[in-house]
């Protein structure tokens, strides 16, 4: 009857049901799952002991796709096939992209997203990602034996919607039960936190492959608060290595090189800078595809000299995090270093100058995101065993980076919701008609800083239509925004004077549709299909047995919020799911599930508010209940 | 700078934007473009319920956070309610609930976040006790201000402009932060002593102007730094 023990929501469920959860660092550069095992988090190794996976895909022609060190190794062979740094793609057009020259690829714009042409046809950057996700989320099923009951996948804090969006969906499309999207330095807050019993106000500065965030926290018992984040979302190590290449191109007085020499000098550039961060001086040697050598010395001193304006940019953004935060630097308790490229001790020391003391990087920079990941994923999926000695329970509270609003007349940004909101939150404010006897409203959602829409990203247009004709201004349209605690955005619109509430039109002006998703889904299965009949059969089953359970249950302890009609609906719905639960066709009781869980959707809500009032009661019922 | 504008950075109001007329771009949708975009729907919009059915429910700000209803507020308090109530309420507590379960904690965790933030500020405080007594602020259309009030500002802002050295702008930044501390206790004795929800109106509209008025001093105080963030 295991499976049928119906914990309630937020409450921990018994030992032996321990839920398999992994926490995911998707990197520009490198990847990484850790997950929580005997009390301990920690990073999966692959076969060969390996914590890393290279973010870098490789399709072949004969149809497999090859992720991590075996594409690395032939990214200078055949670079237009092997995808690298595909996070710097997410969520981005053509045009969105800074130095897009320089990559080796077959572009492909498509309307919001770019797609790139590869010899296994054309790719969205969801789909690159999401290979790289099914190696992880495979690592982590070997490693806990079992399947994943959620996971937790990070994201840079500055990621805007579209980037957020991305993600999501090539964690979907990995077959991954999304539990959250979480900052990438809270993530490495939390695991420092926890590890340090640290009480106070810290900022992160995290400076990975391609991203940079700051983010300043206040950690107080069991409280994790971000007040304020920054940071650049085309910025990273990366830029580093680019800038290194510019110049040995310089002082080898070459100008355009193919692909394949772009990448092995690409390479070798990354290596020179590894090997500065060790040493004072270090080489480039390459032969190029016309045989001709290439021999070049660098200093420490002249490659931090030349990446010096990068650093800059990191700075300025940590201090207007910090004017942001309403903070001095003097206020700031510790600076935590996160991220591969934090090991470039000409960052380290730009780090410690500007607050003053000696930054935190004790933990891996390479994992420690992965890490808080992996304990943020343990306390979401319900399991609430002790971590050794420290606190089990504890809140993470995160903000929107960038503000979102709406085009109105003029060009002009109004902005609904400002950066640095605690997340969830929702605004909604009241605009009108512009003319006489006008039915309909396009709106147009932004995301920026920016005054000029123009200068913002664009995130969707809708269409609000159906408004009675009214005299200008008499309408009352309500645009309210909604972002939950992935960051993700939800807009509607209703036109409020006459009760009506009127229709929207929505085009999404990048990422995926659902058809989309689910065709990649399709054809991702493809081969395994008799196998993912069976599976997908038996998941109907367990589900269609885990809901008439619930519902039995909750009609029991919660039928009084029901009038009789509402109850007999509910009965009538639970009665043919019963029914066709014993079936053979997984879509047929699909449908049967997927109507009883609509039928109870109110329900489900009311009783929610029903537990969330008394929750909140606790302490001060007079209050909540009077009214 | 026009008065309108300089409340409009003030308080965002629900309805104040239709107040200011903000016209939107209009464009008029056939039926059949409708149904075409509609297929579109999922992939951007995941929900289209108008958030109102949970929140219009809940209680007020002060009673969602378990405060007593006033405008005498410890910071620390207020700090230490809300991480109480979000605890209870957070998304993060219901991560493996039903679609239709998390979508209810997520309106009272964003009901939360939103109390605290109408809570935090002195101004949006006393004006959301004003509102909840039935003493709407109205800014954009409440627009008669005290003659010396309003002469008072335009010395200050001309003597900051005309202000030479450093000392001269300190000493007009004080003054200012003064008339502002004696507003923020103008209004703890209307609101929490005589209950004069009207006068607490009148009040927070000037408090409005001296809000302002700091964070324009604010602004130039930080002109060079913010100049570097709007080129990059």
């Amino acid at each position: 009857m295991a499976l049928l023990q119906i914990a309630e929501p937020g409450m921990s469920v018994g030992p032996h049901e321990r839920k398999l959860a992994a926490g995911i660092d998707l990197g520009t550069t490198n990847s990484l799952v850790a997950s929580v095992r005997n009390s301990l988090a920690e990073v999966l190794p692959d076969a060969e002991g390996q914590p890393l996976l290279p973010s870098i895909v490789r399709f072949l022609p004969d149809g497999t796709v090859v992720v991590g060190r075996e594409a690395q190794q032939a990214q200078a062979l055949d670079p237009r096939n092997t995808i690298v740094s595909v996070k710097r793609l997410m969520g981005r057009g053509v045009k969105d992209v800074i130095n897009i020259e320089n990559l080796p690829y077959d572009f492909v714009d498509a309307p919001g997203m770019l797609r790139l042409r590869t010899v296994q046809g054309v790719k969205s950057p969801v789909q690159v990602s999401a290979e790289i996700l099914r190696v992880l989320r495979e690592r982590a099923e070997q490693t806990l034996g079992g399947e994943l009951s959620g996971a937790i996948v990070t994201v840079p804090a500055y990621f805007d919607d579209a980037q957020r969006q991305a993600t999501r969906d090539a964690a979907r499309l990995a077959g991954l039960n999304v539990l959250r999207l979480l900052s990438e330095p809270t993530a490495a807050a939390l695991a420092y936190g926890l590890d340090h019993a640290a009480q106070g106000t810290f900022a992160v500065y995290d400076l990975g492959g391609g991203t940079f965030d700051i983010s300043i926290l206040k950690v107080s018992a069991g409280t994790f608060e971000v007040l304020a984040t920054g940071g650049d979302s085309a910025l990273g190590g990366d830029d580093f290595d680019h800038r290194l290449y510019c110049w040995a191109l310089e002082q080898a007085n070459l100008s355009l090189l193919p692909p394949e020499d772009q990448r092995l000098l690409t390479v070798k550039a990354r290596a020179a800078k590894e090997q500065l961060s060790a040493r004072a001086n270090a080489t480039m040697q390459a032969r190029l595809s016309g045989g001709a050598w290439l021999n070049l010395a660098i200093g420490a001193e002249t490659f931090a000299a030349m990446t010096q304006h990068l650093v800059a940019k990191t700075l300025e953004a940590t201090r207007r995090a910090l004017r942001d935060a309403q903070l001095k630097v003097g206020a700031i308790d510790g600076v935590v270093l996160v991220g591969g490229a934090t090991r470039m001790p000409h960052v380290r020391r730009a780090v410690r100058d500007l607050f003053g003391r000696e930054p935190l990087a004790d933990i891996d920079p390479d994992q420690v995101v992965a890490v808080g990941a992996a304990i943020q994923a343990n306390l979401l999926a319900g399991n609430r065993e002790r971590l050794g000695s420290r606190n089990d329970d504890w809140l993470l509270l995160d903000v929107i980076p960038l503000s979102l609003g709406i085009e109105t007349f003029g060009g002009l940004t109004e902005k609904i919701i400002p950066r640095n909101s605690t997340i969830p939150v929702a605004r909604a404010q009241e605009f009108t008609t512009f003319k006489d006897g006008q039915t309909a409203l396009a709106i147009h959602v932004v995301q920026g800083e920016r005054e000029l829409v123009s200068d913002c990203r664009s995130l969707a247009r809708f269409e609000l239509s159906g408004i009675p004709p009214m005299v200008a201004g008499a309408a009352r349209i309500r645009i309210s925004f909604e972002v939950d605690a992935d960051g993700l955005l939800a807009v509607s619109a209703v036109e409020g004077t006459t009760g009506v509430s009127a229709q929207i039109e929505v085009k999404p002006s990048y990422g995926l549709s659902d058809d989309e998703i689910t065709a990649m889904l399709k054809e991702s299965i493809g081969a395994a299909e008799h196998d993912m009949l069976a599976r997908a059969l038996r998941e109907q089953q367990v589900e269609a047995e885990r809901m008439i359970a619930a519902t039995v249950s909750a009609l029991a302890s919660d039928g009084d919020l029901l009038d009789a009609l509402e109850r007999l609906a509910i009965e009538k719905l639970l009665a043919a799911t019963q029914a066709r639960a014993a079936g053979v066709d997984a879509d047929v009781i699909k449908a049967a599930i997927d109507a009883l869980a609509q039928g109870t959707e109110e329900f489900a809500g009311r009783r929610m508010n029903r537990s969330i009032r008394a929750a909140l009661a606790g302490k001060h019922v007079e209050h909540v209940l009077s009214r | 700078m026009s008065r309108s504008a300089f409340e409009r950075r003030g308080l965002t109001f629900e309805s104040e934007a239709a107040a200011c007329g903000q016209p939107l771009l209009f464009c008029s949708g056939s039926q059949t473009a409708r149904r075409a975009a509609s297929r579109f729907f999922p992939a951007y919009f995941r929900s289209v319920n108008f958030l109102g059915s949970t929140v219009s429910e809940s209680p007020d700000h002060f009673a969602l956070l378990g405060l007593e209803r006033g405008f005498a507020l410890d910071p620390a308090a207020l700090e230490q309610a809300f991480v109480r109530a979000q605890s209870k309420v957070h998304p993060d507590r219901f991560a493996s609930a039903s679609a239709a379960e998390k979508r209810v904690a997520m309106q009272w965790s964003a009901a939360v976040n939103g109390a605290h933030q109408a809570l935090k500020s002195p101004l949006r405080r006393a004006a959301y006790l004003c509102e909840l007594h039935g003493a709407p602020i109205e800014a954009e259309t409440q627009t008669a201000m005290p003659s010396d009030f309003l002469q008072q500002q335009m010395l200050w802002r001309e003597a900051l402009d005309d202000a030479g050295d450093e000392g001269a702008v300190r000493q007009v930044i004080e003054q200012v932060a003064h008339a502002h501390a004696a507003l923020i206790s103008d209004l703890a004795r209307l609101l929490d002593q005589e209950h004069d929800y009207a006068g607490a109106a009148k009040q927070v509209r000037q408090l409005l102007f001296l809000d302002k008025m700091q964070r324009d001093f604010a602004q130039r105080a930080g002109a060079d730094d913010r100049a570097d963030e709007l080129t990059s």
